[in-house]
Order: structure tokens, then C-alpha cells, then sequence
């Protein structure tokens, strides 16, 4: 939802700049992987908050429920079993919208304000003006937004804007049990994540780190991990994800290039036919050819 | 209906409402993608009841006109093979931008200039089926990056396409006497002389290699 009290910085197929004078702190959501128990009562508050409910599916032998993330499922907790040094690690990972400062689903969006980015760094999907194409899975580095085969609109992780414009943190920080997810400013969960990261070193994990790319800007969802220099144990996580070149081309460069082209093109004819004149067949000729039908 | 019996067919009914089916769909198409295209053409989604029905309607448009472009493919791929006297024409067809082609070789029932529009146009709308189908995310999934290229292609060929199109309507309105081969299916014999000699002759029953 559209809040008066967030103030929308960016918003998708829009070349012009929203109001932006305002300040407002940027905010986060902090992902302590190593604190995490896997419980997903996160999962069950989003599902609450958000008035979701997922189809029942099967059990695949795993303990991921449901297997992906879906139109319905915002949040999905990954289950890894890594073997390292003779001991069994189980990483496991609250998989959803990372909030991107710089977002690739809205940069690929082609409906004004289908997607809104707040001051506060909340990327939002705007059902109403969703046309159900499908650029922003496209755009998208994280592999997160799901079109519904309900109403064809794409939904995923809100950041509970709708709380955190009243000044509540997000469902799924409410309902942890353990302090792994953590919300604030974003200059605060740095400062939050850096206690953690001296106390993961002093136990062992030497390349404990925090996960905030910033091929996309940075994110508004940032991950503490053990194993920091290596993010794609955690169930293929980006090692350096950015907003593909391919979206970056076909949305900054061919685009409006080929518009003007065909303004170009348009103007080049007209004046063509001014500067040129017709290509006619000359009186003259026209004579001829009857002459010459006449006679044969 | 013929206005003047020495008028020659140039194409039968059959012909031109093929054609006129494909340019009704690449009208429609071509403003459905630009809806698509960038925010300042945004409106044109109004033409097709607002943003959520130009999507569904453009890939189904799509498929329409390449139906019909299959079947006049199949009419008028024989007539469009090069010959020499067609690269002749092309090399030279700074002359005619001028205003001017009755200096040029004589040219069969196409052009030169005509048959690389064929085909080219031939070559976007291939490319442009293969890679929009990719994107339908109504019905087909596929790996990101194989979407990713199919769009930046989708809207780079989108674009030569309409620019051909514009070159093909402009040219059509340019050479004067042209617009009656697709609206009553015949031309004036004295257009035919000197736009396409040796067709001219060929219809008069008087071949000349």
C-alpha cells in the first residue's frame, strides 16, 4: 500500500523524479544465519500478517516447506547440510526480498508504479497497477518475485510496510524466538552485525561477515553468515549479485535509443518528402507509354 | 471493379486482404509493444483497455500475424530472390532516393530494395516469435537469462521492425500511383514501366531477359 507517512522515492516507468527533499533513515532487517534455529515462525507470522495462505503441498523428504518461494510463501527457509572439517554444519537460510537499493525488478517494470521504492529503502509491489507481465522476475538478481496463477499480479516480501509505516517492526521479526532476525535503522543492524561478526570470530568462524552487496546498492535484508566469503553454500547465495547486464541494456540503452529512433525516422520521411518531392511517373512518360500501346 | 482497362493486376483479392490481415496485426502489435517500451508511450495501453489487456492481447496478436505472415512467406518467396539486377539496384539506389527511378535497370515484379524488406522483415518476425514466446510468462518458464537476451532482442528487433514498417508505408506513399496495388490490386501501365520494367513487359506478354 501507497502510506502518506512513506514518502516513495523511486517508482517503476517513471523517467521523472518522485518528491525526494524529505529525510528519512534507511531502514533493515538483519539475518543472523548463525542464530537461526529454523523454527520458521517467521514463515507462519508472514503468512499471518499478510492474510497468505499456501496450498498444502508434499513432504519431499526435506525439511524446505514449502519447496520455494510462491505467490503465497514471501518467506522460505533454506536447509543446507555443509560437512566441513569432519563435522556437520546445517546453514540455514530466511530466503526472500532482499530490498535492493537498487532494485532490478524495478528498473525492468514497464507499469507506472507497479513498483515503488520508499525513502526508507522498502522496495514495494503495487498489485493494483501490476499488469501480470513478468519483467520484475526477469530483472530481478535474487530470483524472488512469483506471479500468481490466481490473478496473475506478482507478489513477494513487503518489509511489512504497512507496519513499519505505523512505526511496528515486521511480522517475521516479531515472531522470532531467538533474536536471529533483527530490524532497525540500517545504520544500527551494521552496528548490530558487527558485535555479532567480533563474537562469531572469537568462537572460530574467522570468515564470519556480513552479507550487504553492493553490486545492488547495498540491501535493506542483510545476512550475518559464518562462512561470509563463500554465500553460495547458503543455498546458492549470490556471491556478487547486480542487476544483470543484459536488464541494464535492454532497459537503459535499447530502449530509449530506439524510441528516438523512431521519431527520427518518422521526422527523416516527412522531410524526405518535403526536401525530395514524389517519385512520379512524368507526364511525358505517361504519353509515351500510351503512344507505344496505341500502336502496338 | 477496373478504372481503366490497360491497368495491370498487380495483385489479386486474395493477395491483398493476406496482406492487409498482417498490417491490421502489425499495426496492433506494434502499438501494444510500445505500451510496453518506455513510460512516454505508456498511454497506448488505453487503446487496448488499459495496462493489464495490452498484455494479454499483444502475444495473441502475435501469433495472428505471424499465421498470416507464414502464408503470404509462402506466396511471395519465389518473386523475391535475388538476382543480379537486383544488386544493381541497391548499389545504385542513391538515384532513386532523389526522386527519380526511371534511370534505374529495369526490375522484375520486386524490386531490389523491396526484396531486402522482405526478408528482413522475414528475419525480425522469426526472431521476434522465438523470443516473444520465450517472454509469455502466462504459459512458458524459462531459464533468467535465456529471458533476460530474449527481451533485450524482443525490443531491439521490435524497433527495426516498426522502422522497416515506417519505411515500407512511407516508400508506398513516396512512389505515387503504388497505394491502388493494395487497395484495388492494379497499377497504371506507365507506373509499371518505369518502376518495374521488365514485369511491365512480362504482363504485356513481351518477355525480355
Amino acid at each position: 500500500m501507497a502510506l502518506q507517512s512513506l514518502d516513495i522515492v523511486r517508482r517503476s516507468a517513471t523517467t521523472f523524479r518522485s518528491p525526494s527533499i524529505g529525510q528519512v533513515p534507511e531502514v533493515a532487517k538483519l539475518i543472523d544465519v548463525t542464530t537461526c534455529i529454523g523454527c520458521k515462525a517467521c514463515q507462519a507470522a508472514c503468512m499471518e500478517w499478510n492474510d497468505v495462505r499456501d496450498k498444502v503441498g508434499m513432504n519431499r523428504g526435506v525439511y524446505d516447506n514449502p519447496p520455494d518461494l510462491t505467490a503465497s510463501s514471501w518467506t522460505v527457509m533454506r536447509y543446507t547440510e555443509h560437512k566441513e572439517d569432519g563435522s556437520l554444519q546445517w546453514l540455514i537460510r530466511k530466503d526472500g526480498c532482499m530490498h535492493c537499493q537498487d532494485p532490478g525488478c524495478l528498473k525492468a517494470c514497464p507499469a507506472p508504479g507497479a513498483i515503488i521504492q520508499y525513502a526508507n529503502g522498502i522496495v514495494d509491489f503495487q498489485e493494483e497497477n501490476c499488469i501480470g507481465c513478468g519483467y520484475c522476475i526477469t530483472g530481478c538478481p535474487f530470483d524472488i518475485p512469483r506471479l500468481s496463477p490466481k490473478d496473475s499480479k506478482v507478489y513477494k516480501c513487503t518489509l511489512c510496510s504497512d507496519r513499519v509505516a505505523v512505526g511496528m517492526e515486521p511480522a517475521c521479526i516479531k515472531a522470532c524466538p531467538t533474536g536471529a532476525l533483527q530490524f532497525g535503522t540500517k545504520r544500527q543492524m551494521l552496528g548490530y552485525a558487527e558485535e555479532r561478526i567480533v563474537d562469531l570470530k572469537r568462537r572460530g568462524f574467522t570468515k564470519a561477515g556480513l552479507y550487504d552487496p553492493q553490486g545492488v546498492g547495498g540491501t535493506h535484508v542483510m545476512y550475518v553468515l559464518h562462512h561470509a566469503d563463500r554465500p553460495g553454500l547458503y543455498n546458492g547465495l549470490a556471491s556478487d549479485p547486480g542487476i544483470s547486464p543484459l536488464v541494464s541494456l535492454w532497459k537503459s540503452y535499447t530502449k530509449p535509443i530506439a524510441a528516438a529512433a523512431l521519431g527520427v525516422v518518422a521526422l527523416g520521411a516527412f522531410f524526405h518528402y518535403i526536401v525530395a518531392g514524389p517519385n512520379e511517373v512524368s507526364e511525358e512518360a505517361e504519353r509515351e507509354v500510351e503512344k507505344e500501346e496505341d500502336g502496338t | 471493379m477496373i478504372r481503366n482497362p490497360k491497368d495491370l493486376e498487380r495483385h489479386t483479392a486474395s493477395e491483398r486482404v493476406n496482406h492487409w490481415i498482417v498490417a491490421i496485426c502489425f499495426v496492433l502489435i506494434a502499438l501494444s509493444g510500445l505500451a510496453f517500451f518506455h513510460p512516454f508511450f505508456w498511454p497506448l495501453t488505453q487503446l487496448f483497455g488499459g495496462g493489464v489487456w495490452t498484455r494479454i492481447v499483444h502475444p495473441y496478436t502475435g501469433l495472428l500475424l505471424v499465421i498470416f505472415f507464414i502464408s503470404m512467406f509462402v506466396r511471395f518467396r519465389g518473386l523475391n530472390r535475388m538476382t543480379p539486377a537486383d544488386w544493381e539496384w541497391l548499389r545504385r539506389v542513391r538515384e532513386v532516393a532523389g526522386g527519380d527511378d526511371s534511370t534505374m535497370p529495369p526490375q522484375g515484379k520486386f524490386n531490389g530494395g523491396q526484396k531486402v524488406m522482405f526478408w528482413s522483415i522475414t528475419t525480425c518476425l522469426l526472431l521476434m516469435v522465438l523470443t516473444g514466446l520465450v517472454m509469455w510468462r502466462a504459459y512458458f518458464t524459462f531459464p533468467v537469462t535465456l529471458v533476460r537476451l530474449a527481451a533485450v532482442v524482443h525490443a531491439a528487433v521490435g524497433a527495426l521492425a516498426i522502422i522497416i514498417i515506417m519505411g515500407h508505408i512511407y516508400l508506398a506513399i513516396w512512389t505515387r500511383g503504388t497505394i491502388s496495388a493494395m487497395v484495388y490490386g492494379t497499377v497504371s501501365a506507365a507506373w509499371a514501366r518505369q518502376h518495374h520494367e521488365t514485369w511491365y513487359h512480362q504482363m504485356r506478354g513481351k518477355v525480355r531477359s
